[in-house]
């Protein structure tokens, strides 16, 4: 190596020593960084490839077809990155914004999205599987029809069917349909036997197997493991018409717009698909008496629970630095650790132990502090608010001491000696002098602690769980819930969860923290420091 | 406040007044200070040595001393602690060993080149880092599924995918840490090492990333903290209860069945809490700085 890099050196002409040594220093560069770094680079890349390559056909097999074309331009524009010479900033960029673009940009488009959509419980998949699956509920035995001798039998895909019809033999499972077999495939399957039966009657009658590829021609199922009858939905499906009619009552169920099929009543078959359904999720949230009375009330929260965290434990925080920031105190240091405990203890965990310790009827604060009282801080939609803004103080005070020590002596101590020769007192000095230079070098700190309170899910949830429930909500919403806890509750607890609806609080939630963040960047003027 | 002018030394017997108007009263909201900061954690310490175990019985404070709840913490099977404890480390590990060095490319890139959309880029991180990722839980959640059913391994229920949207995050205030440290160290360095012959993998990996390490144990301190307490997206994504993190199962702990075995929980907050809290104090000097720097809790 070193021979090679000497060598264009030595044949460069002596009257021009600053061009060609810098062709030589590139030169040299590229050795240097050479063939170590470039072998572990080229199998990096190729081990990455080998990956995509085959993610590429697992998603083509499976019909993915966004998916496989979205891996295979991002891999494309790393291997360009890569390989490309010059390109720097890129390549040092490209792994974090990779992961950026997809789990933190993208996700935010794509809750815009599904904020317009009315996706949720029962409006889950396409219509084609929602046409499917009702085919495959609802069934019932087909009126008078025979029975057929059946076997259960058993194999790698588990219980299966073998049927005697019109002479031949056929076998199907839960996922292939009825369809004859070859006498010499069945050695590997085995026959259940009585006992087996008995003891797996369960899955024995739920076992159905499709008459055909068409779910209209319903399926087979036994209840004793001997004779099989067939079952048919109740539901017919009109492909040209597009209707689904039930034929038990002879109601016909449209398309009618909504995301599943419904009769002129109204009345819906569940599953339905999920539809883009418009502005409706944001016109229902400002409409909806019993949705709208909630959104108010928990969006006026979240703006009092943050103000007021941050207020609490600036002024906590800035007490107790005032207090020990006194050189002739002794034993400040022990102090000062002690009271960063709480702020090193996992926050969710703080929630949970408090939610023990101000419990009604066994926690320690009603049985100890208060004699036996049964006061109830967590259930009492006052006392829980308090209670949830006493254990966020505990949770966030050490924070602000810690930030308001640093602050309080950062500023120089003959600003207040002056002050002091001038005449002024003590609390002057403080309110005139100190509290203003403070507030500069802190104020930033204090709107990103607001935005940060604004989304304090952990408090609120391991605490309350938002509760106790608003009497007048027809959602499951509690007088502590802040916004993002309101979308976890409306997406994700309880049986009915409405994934467009909550999409659409986020939103919600984007917008007002964009115009907070608006706000405090013309305060902080921070865009312009940078350079 | 520090408007003390030096007392004279040949005075040592002050009066108690005179004591306690200068540092005294100090001290009584000090005492008050501690015991509102350390006694909830004391309480936790004694109801997990309390072997009875209702949150009734643990009101008594360290007044029986045992371990059977640490025992019986480890030996419930529906709610395996040990994996909770194990993927939590997993996890958080991965998740801050790999935001440390996503970030660290970026901040190095910000702050030793200068490149069109450089500006750009910095703002857009200051600007996407103002919405966190779980108010977007919601198409985390359908995204993930939506992958689950083409990539088995990389859909709901699945370590490796959380850790990935964890890493969405990697820059973002992250990278601002990084980069105003990164600023700190002399450009002059790079260059003697440029004219040395080193190239910039080598100047990146073997100069910069030892010049900035405070910065880096501060960001990955700060990362492991954020991502081992976080419950919102770890609850979505991870549904098997040997797959959760010790946030969602410590959670149900208490949601299920609260009262009856309060002093069980306690057993494995204590245990939860001391990796994060020994870190924190260990560490404590750099995280003060990271913290006047601009990072949240």
């Amino acid at each position: 190596m070193t021979m090679k890099t000497t060598a264009p050196k030595d044949r460069a002409p002596q009257d021009e020593p600053a061009k060609l040594s810098s062709t030589a220093q590139g030169f040299t560069r590229n050795l240097n960084t050479g063939l170590g770094a470039m072998l572990v680079k080229i199998l990096a890349i190729a081990v990455l490839d080998a990956t995509a390559l085959f993610a590429v056909f697992l998603a083509v097999a499976k019909d993915a077809l966004l998916i496989a074309s979205i891996i295979a331009v991002i891999t494309l524009v790393i291997n360009a990155i890569y390989f490309k010479r010059g390109w720097l900033p890129a390549k040092y960029l490209a792994p974090g914004a990779v992961f950026l673009l997809i789990f933190q940009v993208f996700v935010i488009g794509y809750t815009g999205y599904i904020a317009f959509t009315n996706y949720g419980s029962g409006h889950n998949s396409d219509k084609d599987d929602a046409i499917m699956s009702l085919l495959q509920s609802n069934q019932q035995r087909v009126p008078e029809s025979a029975g057929y001798p059946v076997t259960v039998l058993e194999g790698a895909d588990g219980l299966a069917l073998l049927v005697e019809r019109e002479g031949q033999s056929l076998m199907g499972d839960v996922q292939h349909p009825l369809a004859p077999i070859d006498p010499d495939a069945l050695g590997q399957y085995t026959q259940l036997s009585f006992a087996d039966l008995l003891g797996r009657q369960q899955e024995v009658t739920s076992l159905a197997v499709p008459m055909s590829e068409n779910p209209a021609d319903g399926t087979l199922r036994t209840s004793d493991g001997r004779t099989a009858y067939q079952y048919t939905s109740t539901l017919v499906y009109e492909p040209n018409a597009d209707t689904m009619t039930d034929s038990t009552t002879g109601l016909v169920y449209r398309d009618t717009g909504v995301g599943a099929y419904s009769a002129p009543s109204g009345e819906q078959l569940m599953p339905g698909w999920s539809i883009n359904v418009g502005f409706d999720n944001f016109t229902r949230a400002v409409t909806d008496s019993s949705i709208r009375g909630s959104l108010i009330s928990v969006t006026a929260w979240t703006f009092g629970f943050a103000f007021l965290s941050v207020a609490t434990s600036f002024f906590l925080g800035l007490f107790l630095a005032i207090v020990f920031n006194d050189l002739r105190m002794k034993g400040r240091k022990v102090y000062r650790v002690i009271s960063i405990l709480p702020y090193a203890f996992p926050a969710f965990l703080g929630g949970l132990v408090w939610a023990g310790m101000l419990n009604k009827d066994f926690g320690y604060v009603n049985q100890v502090l208060f004699g036996g009282a049964s006061i109830p801080w967590l259930t009492d939609p006052w006392l829980a608010k308090f209670s949830v803004l006493w254990v966020n103080l505990w949770l966030g005070f050490p924070y602000m001491f810690l930030v308001c020590t640093g602050a309080l002596q950062s500023i120089p101590d003959e600003l207040a000696e002056a002050a002091k020769i001038d005449g002024a007192k003590p609390w002057q000095i403080f309110r005139l002098i100190k509290l203003p230079l403070l507030l500069v070098s802190v104020a930033p700190l204090l709107i990103s602690s607001f935005a940060f309170n604004f989304n304090n899910f952990n408090v609120i949830y391991m605490l309350t769980e938002g509760g106790p429930r608003l009497a007048d909500s027809g959602m499951n919403v509690g007088a502590t819930d802040i916004l993002i806890s309101m979308v976890y509750k409306v997406a994700f607890v309880g049986s009915q969860r409405d994934y467009g609806l909550a999409s659409a609080f986020s939103i919600i939630i984007f917008l007002i923290v964009s115009l907070v963040a608006v706000i405090s960047f013309k305060q902080t003027k921070a865009l312009e420091e940078l350079n | 406040m520090s408007t003390s002018i030096s007392t004279p030394r040949k005075a040592p017997k002050k009066g108690f007044g005179q004591w306690f108007a200068a540092t005294g009263w100090r001290h009584l909201i000090g005492v008050a200070l501690c015991i509102y900061a350390a006694f909830p954690l004391l309480y936790v310490l004694s109801a997990s040595l309390n072997p009875n175990g209702t949150l009734l019985s643990s009101n008594g404070f360290f007044s029986t001393i045992g371990f059977e709840s640490y025992a019986k913490l480890f030996a419930n099977e529906q709610r395996p602690f040990a994996a909770w404890f194990a993927n939590t480390m997993f996890i958080g590990l991965t998740t801050a060993a790999a935001s440390v060095f996503l970030g660290a490319l970026a901040a190095y890139s910000f702050s030793r080149m200068r490149f069109k959309g450089r500006r750009f880029g910095l703002v857009s991180l200051l600007v996407v880092q103002i919405f966190p990722q779980l108010l977007a839980v919601v198409a985390i959640f359908i995204l993930l599924t939506t992958l689950g059913e083409v990539y088995p391994g990389l859909g709901i229920d699945n370590q490796i995918a959380l850790i990935m949207v964890y890493l969405g995050g990697a820059l973002g205030v992250n990278t601002y840490l990084m980069y105003g440290f990164f600023n700190t160290v002399p450009v002059e360095i790079d260059e003697a090492a440029k004219i040395d012959g080193a190239g910039h993998a080598r100047i990146f990996f073997t100069m910069i990333l030892r010049l900035v390490a405070p910065i880096l144990a501060v960001v990955g301190l700060l990362s492991f903290i954020s991502t081992t307490s976080d419950f919102v997206i770890a609850s979505v994504v991870l549904v098997s209860p040997e797959n959760q993190t010790l946030a969602v199962g410590l959670y149900s702990y208490v949601s299920e069945e609260f009262t009856s075995n309060w002093s069980v929980f306690a057993a494995g907050a204590v245990l939860a809490a001391i990796p994060v809290m020994a870190l924190f104090l260990f560490l404590q000097k750099y995280i003060v700085g990271g913290l006047t720097a601009g990072a949240g809790k």
